[in-house]
């Protein structure tokens, strides 16, 4: 690790302030980002702690659902309106690391963790997405937990996030703030793909950060689920999973929202599934036909082809889940 | 008798989870300075040079002690303990991790954040980075078990048997790298006083550690002092004198101050040996009746550069004595590859060997429709056919029928994929357990004083699995005192030598040498009228303050004349998704020959706490290495993966009673390796038997189950 100076600001405009110091970087639980300071992986000379800004509120109406960026995670996954509403979010909350990880990470950083690629969490590697344009091992190298969709030449690193997959599924907007104000972008336009610029992975620009995550309120949201598999029965990131939300009537699909972890370099929603289901009937044969499309364009490294098939069976699973 | 074979809680406990207790690193030495390890970057090459102004320019930075500047050392000794390389001594590099520079710090911040800036420039070779590519060119071990015993066997015509018999099976197992992952890492202080050198260090054997670093340094035993009174599990990774803890003392020396070594858990994984990759190719065949009639069993495990040392995984010794089997072959060959030199991980060749042993066993007994355990009860080895001695005690036969009832064995169905729970198929599979009885001489010191308390001093250590207390409750029951008032000290290279504690021997070793010194101190005041007499009441009729005692123990003619291991029983239920893949162990029950048990709570923490390593062997463990580079890309405990408490089921451990005195004067057989041999196995046949796919690598994955 090296020296960095940290600041604690008390107010979102003093936060931002703070952040426009160049190799500034905001902190939250610091759960990940210790980790990367500590093996020298990222080495900011300003540390904005976030900390004491606010921003941890968790609002829920009929319409919709606010996460505050500083909400814990757990605080999230036990608070009953989210519970009842948007089941899919506790799900992969409670899917997610441990209970002390949960109790110290929160929302915005959660989103904003880094890959678990071993090659980029090790300086003694060469990696795009560390060092850009030093090459990617892991393509020719140890790659059975690497993305089959959305890699690239550059990079085949998967999102490691739960709670950015059930969110991508749900549709939710995540609320910026920069210098020059606030925006709104759907969680599926704030991720980019690796494409030759590995090291960039959302939108957002020098000194902005996450206030905020909003999801509608919804038929799809109150029947979701989450289906998460992974080789230890807790404590480890996804190899697949898939957040599900499915609104019927009279047995007959009106709406399915899917997108899947583990798979893809950023979370996955999986369009051509939900056309699948979308005024289908509630049957295992619909979703037969449905989940046999869902690893439609991957094209998986040498060890990890298994990912598509168990990609296919986890969304038959996870709608049988959530048709039950 | 009365405390040994009780329940008690660990005398140690309370220090422990009050933070009372000591370990290495937590050692107050004024004055401390902190060293740093920097590793290699590359497989296979040498070091050209260094760019080290940068890092000697920042804070705080004492020396940066690279091969250039180091200090020589008396390399050429010849200690088994002693791994001689790398210790900086030349340029060469062997494995990707290998250390390469130490930098020294006032402040263990300012030295890693100095050994970060660390430049090396290399001249890179192509490492042989997978044993695999080059299996063709394996090769006999030069001293295997230290030169014991042959690497190979053979008794009978396996071959010709083989060539003849009705029932076969001919594959190829495959166990992978895992490395030990203590809690505690390796850490040392070292401090030198003119000529004399003390280390606080986290080791299995203070004894060995005191000679080897005696002998690096070329300074008399008697002049280097080891302290370490506990230990934050070792699992064999602390076997050895490591390169970090030699590392400390050369900084110690270099900079005149004394100083802190603490590896970092990702250096963990290439600093203090591992369970080396292992191939098994096994041939074995049987009559129609079910009965063995050839075993081959052809291990292949992967070393270091042999430049580093030697160390072969003895996979194949239970082969040899563990079924009544008239034809059978075992070999040992090793491959050399750009890794670390591996070691001893927790029943070293014992695991890896089982796994392959006892799931062939299974996959016989499937060939011949028989049940898995009556199979292994028609070839019962009622005495060791490999070394054609009697064993000192074999409960087998019990640990196989109170395994088995307790775990409701007789129930399962015959045929694979025939209990099902919804979308979850379920398994049955069982393995036999063994581990050879270990004993080393030891030495204890022992004073009783008139107010009724004692004092023992051993130099043993305990590894965190009680030796404070086991050897504690020997000393009351020897000495007629309650065991509150026996003062237990070890850890400490002053008191009387002592083994390594590794392979399950100290309470065999240990316990003998305290119960001799006892002994003699009664001898000492009892005349021949008052043996009944309590000791403190006999010094007081004495007016004597205290009496002590030194003395050693051995073994002697029995382990000529008897075969001598622990055994046990296996049973596994697993439970996996049908279409998933997903594999959860959600019953177990072992059953357990140890010998006799002296603590029964300690004892059943040691049994479960191997049954869970072994099922993190079954499932879990796996350290992968990048082909291009050799370079570990899972050096943590995130991704490196041990089973969680939601991955362990209740576990049933059952002590079978034995009351043998024939091993030694105790009757302990050891039980610290014994449970985990044949979790694999166990595990790996219940899967068979849940979804009819053979698995014959571990670990098992969700990949190998998705058909
Ligand atoms: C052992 C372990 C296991 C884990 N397992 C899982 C798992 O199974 N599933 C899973 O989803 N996660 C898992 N995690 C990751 C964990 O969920 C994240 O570390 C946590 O959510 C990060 O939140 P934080 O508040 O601690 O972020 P920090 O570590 O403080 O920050 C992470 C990043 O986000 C940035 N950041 C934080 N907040 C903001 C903001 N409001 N605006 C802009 N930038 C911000 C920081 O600058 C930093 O780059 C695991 C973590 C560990 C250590
Ligand atoms: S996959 Fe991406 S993160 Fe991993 S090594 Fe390649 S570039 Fe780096």
């Amino acid at each position: 690790m090296q020296a960095f100076h940290l600041s604690q600001p008390n107010s979102l405009d003093a936060a931002l302030a703070a952040a426009r110091s160049h190799g500034a970087k905001f902190i939250a639980g610091g759960t990940d980002l210790m980790q990367l300071l500590k093996d020298n992986i990222e080495v900011p000379t300003e540390l904005v702690d976030l900390e004491r800004v606010g921003l941890s509120s968790i609002q829920a109406d009929a319409s919709e659902l606010r996460l505050g960026a500083m909400a814990r995670m757990s605080d999230a996954a036990v608070h009953p309106d989210v519970r009842a509403g948007w089941p899919a979010i506790v799900q992969a909350l409670e899917a997610s690391a441990s209970p002390q990880v949960r109790n110290m990470g929160t929302i915005g950083g959660n989103l904003l963790q880094r890959t678990r690629c071993g090659y980029f969490r090790d300086t003694g590697f060469a990696c795009n997405k560390r060092e850009p344009g030093s090459g990617c091992p892991a393509i020719a190298g140890e790659n059975r937990l690497m993305a089959i969709l959305g890699g690239s030449d550059h990079c085949i690193a998967t999102h490691p996030s739960d709670l950015a997959v059930a969110l991508t599924a749900l549709d939710a907007m995540v609320t910026l703030h920069g210098i020059n104000g606030e925006r709104r972008v759907p969680i599926a336009d704030f991720y980019r793909l690796p494409a030759d610029t590995p090291h960039i992975e959302t939108i957002l620009q020098p000194g902005e950060m996450i206030t905020a995550v909003t999801v509608r309120a919804s038929g799809a949201a109150r029947n979701s689920h989450y289906l998460k598999l992974r080789d230890r029965a807790s404590f480890e990131f996804a190899l697949v999973s898939v957040a599900v939300g499915l609104d019927q009537r009279d047995g007959v699909i009106e709406h399915a929202l899917l997108a899947a972890g583990g798979v893809g370099t950023r979370p996955w929603r999986l369009p051509q599934v939900e056309a699948a289901l979308r005024g289908k009937a509630l049957e295992d044969a619909v979703f037969g036909d449905a989940s046999s499309i869902a690893a439609g364009g991957a094209s998986p490294a040498q060890q990890n082809g298994f990912k598509r098939i168990l990609l296919q069976r986890a969304v038959f699973r996870a709608l049988q889940m959530a048709s039950a | 008798m009365a405390f040994i074979g009780q329940g008690l809680d660990r005398v140690d406990g309370r220090l422990k989870v009050t933070g009372g207790a000591q370990y290495a690193a937590e050692f107050r030495v004024p004055d401390l300075v902190h060293a740093v390890l920097v590793q290699s970057t590359i497989g296979a090459g040498a070091i050209t040079g260094f760019s080290l102004a940068a890092a000697q320019s920042m804070p705080g930075v004492l020396t940066i002690i690279t091969p250039e500047n180091a200090l020589k050392l008396h390399a050429e000794s010849n200690l088994p303990q002693a791994i001689r390389a790398p210790l900086l001594q030349d340029m060469d590099v062997h494995y990707n991790g290998q250390h390469v520079a130490v930098v020294v710090a006032e402040a263990l911040e300012q030295a890693d954040a100095a050994a970060a800036r660390v430049r090396v420039q290399y001249r890179r070779d192509e490492p042989i980075t997978s044993m695999d590519a080059v299996l063709d060119q394996a090769y006999l071990p030069k001293s295997f078990r230290n030169g014991e015993r042959p690497a190979d066997s053979r008794r009978g015509d396996p071959d010709g048997a083989f060539t003849a018999a009705q029932v076969k099976l001919d594959a190829v197992y495959v166990t992978p790298i895992e490395h030990h992952n203590p809690m505690e890492p390796h850490a040392t202080i070292a401090r030198w006083d003119g000529n004399q050198l003390t280390v606080w260090t986290a080791t299995q054997g203070i004894s060995g550690t005191q000679q080897s670093l005696a002998a690096l340094f070329g300074i008399d035993p008697k002049d280097v002092r080891v302290i370490c009174p506990y230990v934050g599990g070792g699992f064999g990774c602390k076997g050895n004198t490591w390169p970090p803890a030699t590392l400390a003392a050369m900084a110690a020396k270099l900079v005149g101050r004394p100083v802190k070594l603490a590896v970092t858990r990702a250096q963990m994984f290439t600093s203090n040996g591992y369970r080396p990759r292992t191939v098994q190719s096994l041939r074995f065949a049987a009559d129609q009746q079910g009965h063995l009639v050839s075993m081959r069993h052809d291990g292949i495990s992967q070393m270091s550069q042999p430049v580093l040392g030697e160390f072969a995984e003895p996979v194949g010794l239970a082969t040899e004595m563990l079924y009544a089997c008239p034809n059978v072959a075992v070999t040992h060959r090793l491959v050399a590859t750009n890794a670390p030199l591996p070691t001893y991980m927790r029943a070293p060749g014992e695991a890896s060997g089982n796994f392959a042993l006892e799931s062939a066993i299974d996959e016989l007994a499937v060939a011949l429709k028989q049940n898995p355990l009556d199979f292994r009860m028609r070839n019962y080895a009622e005495q060791d056919p490999h070394e054609n001695k009697p064993f000192a005690s074999k409960a087998l036969r019990e640990c196989y029928r109170q395994g088995a009832e307790a775990f409701g064995w007789s129930r399962r169905p015959s045929e694979p994929r025939a209990m099902r729970d919804g979308n979850v198929l379920i398994g049955w599979g069982m393995a036999t357990s063994t581990y050879p009885t270990h004993r080393m001489a030891a030495n204890a010191y022992v004073r009783v004083n008139a107010d009724g308390t004692a004092l023992v001093q051993v130099g043993t250590q305990d590894l965190g699995t009680g030796t404070y207390t086991v050897m504690s409750q020997i000393a009351a029951d020897e000495l007629g005192l309650p065991v509150q008032r026996i003062h237990l000290e070890l850890g400490d290279s002053r008191f009387p030598h002592a083994p390594v504690s590794g392979g399950s021997m100290t309470v065999a070793s240990v316990g003998p040498a305290i119960k001799t010194a006892c002994q003699a101190v009664r001898a000492k005041l009892s005349n021949d009228g008052d043996t009944n007499v309590a000791l403190p009441e006999l010094l007081a009729r004495r007016n004597m303050p205290s009496v002590e005692a030194s003395s050693e123990a051995k073994s002697g003619e029995e382990q000529k004349r008897y075969s001598m291991h622990a055994f046990g029983a296996q049973f596994a239920e697993v439970r996996v998704d049908a279409d998933l893949g997903e594999i959860r162990v959600s019953r177990y029950v072992g059953a357990f020959d140890g010998g006799r048990i002296i603590n029964t709570k300690t004892a059943r923490s040691q049994l479960i706490g191997g049954i869970v390593f072994g099922i993190g062997m079954a499932l879990l463990e796996e350290t992968h290495v990048d082909g291009e580079t050799g370079r570990v890309v899972n050096a943590n405990v995130s991704e490196y993966l041990m089973p969680v408490n939601a991955d362990i089921p209740d576990i049933q451990a059952i002590l079978v009673p034995n009351d043998e005195l024939v091993s030694n004067s105790l009757g302990a057989k050891g039980i610290g390796e014994l449970p985990m041999v044949g979790v694999a196995a166990a595990v790996a046949n219940a899967v068979y038997h849940a979804t009819g796919v053979r698995v014959r690598k571990l670990p098992i994955r969700i990949e190998d189950l998705l058909v």
